[in-house]
């Protein structure tokens, strides 16, 4: 077990070493195959009409004329070690982990993106909960009512939630709840340090808004599953030893049927605090997800890496928690 | 033979008498019209037992008015193809059909108290004390997310009110009995890290932690190999006489019920088709469908003169239940009958005291058919 611990988190060290490869040749090396020269790309990092003197100044400041294994290795060295940059006349200082330095906004990436991530972390947690809880409830009774009326009326509604986009659900509720009868008048983020009974309140309209498409999808996993796990073998010599039905369902059905979940709830929650765009666009939350737009509308490359590195580093750590989890609630998995 | 026609003397009414006097009046006299008394003396008595499933193609009549009685510290054997019914009778009276949509009727008395009208919580609390039952493939019977121990501990807990350790003692203990090697080690292995005759013998401990009287064991070899098969047989012979329960052994294979049986019941589209000692049917074999399942079985001490003679054709759809006797389209002898076959359902007779058949052939037709090959068999 320690061992396959160990094995992992080296796996996952390589892992992102790779992912930060990739990322760095999407934006240092596919614009040079196209074609691109380093004066053009330089052009991107100044501001507008600039002179050719400024500009190739720039290009010798970022480095930007030099082969792409070196770039890649200052862009390493940085997040281990930090990096001046010269901005200007003046020389700023990027302490590790320095994931960049953005030219548009003046600031190192770094502070800016972990600054975002307690609301997205916010965000995406207290939905995660809302989900999971809901979900697999209303999945395990729509399983047990096969074909009646709650069945058929929660199947449907999931269905309405795996359909209906954020952008969508988010703006009725909004009309709702915050306009017509004001139950939450402000959707703005509040610590939860500062004052923990305003964060919740303030969050609970974006929790439930992107809660109610994962608890859809999570009702009809766990009613799939349900049915599938009450056909099993071992179910009917739970009952044959005379367990009270309410144990079998709750220890022997609902132990099979929640392994697989929470595989997916790993993963879908890593992917979310990465991000999560649709629901803090529609409620204007300052997270990661609204940062990656802002870093891609104002083509800020140094924050578009820096945040696609740091959703990768989420969903690579969901990924190894979720395999380590998996090996300690199926027996079967053997290290 | 004297065994099993003891057990059927022990019931009330004396079904020998009753049964043989109507079999002289009218041989189409039904085992259903039968009254008897309130159960007494058998472990198990089962009368006249149905259990009927309604589907959109029409209903499933799985088991249709099947009687049998079973003593304590003796076993029965129930042999028949797939479909037969015989799986979906253990299972009724284990009283597993509960929430499904099942349409159960007759009656089965468990040492004096009928189960089939009773509370759903009652039989409940006797599943797994009183009665229990070892199941075809132990992988898949086996949770497998929790440890056997776990698995045997749950059992014993459910019924008896002792502490953790105490029912963990216990498991230990009888894991030990059904021949685990190194049971307190083994104990906190789970079902995959078990061999497949292990796992048999790990269900056999979990069926028999309560000290059940009555043990249902669903074709418990099929799924092993050859060479595990006869081990975990003699293990349940072996419980059985250390325990005394009675065993139920439902299976396709003859040879199985031979080592084991006092009785056997063969089963045919939901309905008995033979019923006796281990000696009247190896022996005396009355119904064609035992003689097919005694001919398609290899046998070890003859000299190998014949190929296997397997049963032609196919079990029927128990929707569509052939008119008559439901195994005349399959049977060699259906002709001889004069037609009765294809439209008159054979009435469970008895043809000599404890060994009853549901066929329409006479005495001497028989005779003429298996001749003296009948007296040879054991």
């Amino acid at each position: 077990m320690i061992t396959f611990i160990i094995r992992r988190l080296i796996a996952t060290v390589f892992l992102l070493v790779l992912v930060s490869m990739i990322t760095f040749a999407i934006f240092f090396l596919l614009p040079k195959l196209g074609g691109q020269t380093t004066y053009g790309l330089a052009t991107e990092y100044v501001g507008r009409n600039p002179t050719r003197a400024a500009v190739l100044q720039v290009e010798q400041q970022l480095g930007l004329n030099q082969p792409v294994y070196l770039q890649y290795w200052h862009y390493l060295s940085a997040i281990v070690a930090g990096e001046h940059y010269s901005a200007g006349p003046q020389s700023v200082y990027c302490p590790p982990p320095c994931f960049g330095y953005s030219f548009k906004s003046q600031q190192p990436v770094w502070p800016q993106m972990t600054s975002d991530i307690p609301v997205t972390a916010s965000l995406a947690i207290g939905a995660a909960v809302i989900w999971l809880c809901s979900g697999v409830t209303i999945g395990v009774i729509s399983a047990l009512k096969r074909g009646q009326i709650v069945d058929r009326l929660s199947m449907g509604i999931a269905l309405a939630g795996v359909s209906l986009p954020i952008f969508f659900t988010g703006q009725i509720a909004l009309a709702l709840f915050s306009y017509k009868w004001a139950i939450f008048p402000s959707v703005q983020y509040v610590g939860i340090t500062s004052n923990p009974l305003l964060w919740a309140k303030n969050l609970v309209l974006p929790w439930i808004t992107l809660a109610f498409l994962y608890a859809a999808l999570y009702a009809r996993l766990t009613r799939a599953g349900m049915l599938e796990t009450m056909g099993e073998d071992y179910i009917r010599t739970a009952r044959a030893k005379g367990l009270p039905e309410r144990n079998v369902i709750f220890k022997h059905a609902l132990r099979a049927v929640l392994t697989p979940i929470v595989t997916i709830f790993g993963l879908d929650l890593g992917l979310l605090i990465g991000g999560a765009i649709l629901t803090e666009i529609t409620y204007s939350l300052h997270g990661l997800g609204w940062f990656t737009i802002q870093a891609i509308q104002n083509q800020d490359f140094p924050e578009i890496m820096g945040v696609v590195m740091l959703a990768a580093f989420f969903i690579v750590i969901a990924n190894m928690v979720v395999d380590i989890l998996y090996a300690v609630i199926d027996p079967r998995v053997r290290l | 033979m004297a065994a099993g026609s003891s057990a059927r003397d022990g019931s009330p009414g004396g079904r020998r008498t009753v049964l043989g006097r109507r079999e002289r009046a009218e041989l189409r006299d039904s085992v259903a019209d039968v009254a008897f008394g309130p159960a007494s003396g058998a472990m198990l008595e089962v009368r006249d037992l149905q259990i009927h499933f309604p589907t959109d193609d029409g209903l499933v009549k799985a088991v249709d008015g099947v009687s049998f009685a079973l003593e304590r510290g003796k076993t029965l054997g129930i042999v028949g193809e797939s479909g037969s019914g015989k799986s979906v009778t253990s299972l009724g009276i284990m009283g597993l059909h509960h929430g499904t949509n099942a349409k159960i009727g007759g009656q089965i008395w468990l040492d004096g108290e009928e189960l089939v009208g009773a509370d759903p919580a009652r039989v409940r609390a006797l599943r797994g004390s009183k009665m229990a039952m070892i199941f075809q493939d132990p992988l898949s019977a086996l949770h497998p997310y929790f440890s056997v121990g776990a698995q045997i501990i749950e059992a014993y807990l459910i019924h008896n009110k002792v502490s953790k350790r105490e029912a963990r003692t216990h498991a230990i203990e009888m894991l030990d009995r059904v021949g685990i090697p190194q049971a307190a080690s083994r104990v906190d292995d789970h079902p995959h890290q078990f061999s497949g005759g292990m796992r048999q013998r790990a269900m056999i401990a979990m069926a028999l932690v309560n000290d059940p009287e009555l043990l249902i064991a669903d074709e418990p070899t099929t799924a092993l190999d050859v060479t595990v098969q006869a081990q975990i047989l003699d293990l349940i012979s072996d419980l059985q006489a250390e325990y005394g329960s009675a065993v139920i052994i439902i299976t396709h294979d003859l040879g199985v019920v031979a080592e084991l049986s006092d009785d056997i019941l063969v089963m045919y589209a939901g309905k008995a088709a033979e019923y006796g000692s281990a000696e009247d049917i190896f022996g005396r074999a009355a119904h064609p469908y035992t003689w097919g399942l005694l001919d398609s079985m290899p046998r070890l001490d003859e000299e190998r003169a014949d190929r296997l003679k397997p049963i032609r054709g196919t079990p029927p759809s128990l929707i569509n239940v052939p008119a008559g006797c439901a195994f005349h389209p399959r049977c060699a002898y259906a002709e001889r009958t004069g037609g009765r076959s294809q439209t008159t359902v054979p009435m469970l007779h008895e043809l000599e005291p404890g060994h009853l058949v549901a066929c329409h052939l006479t005495a001497d037709q028989r005779r003429e058919i298996r001749g003296d090959e009948i007296t040879v068999r054991p």
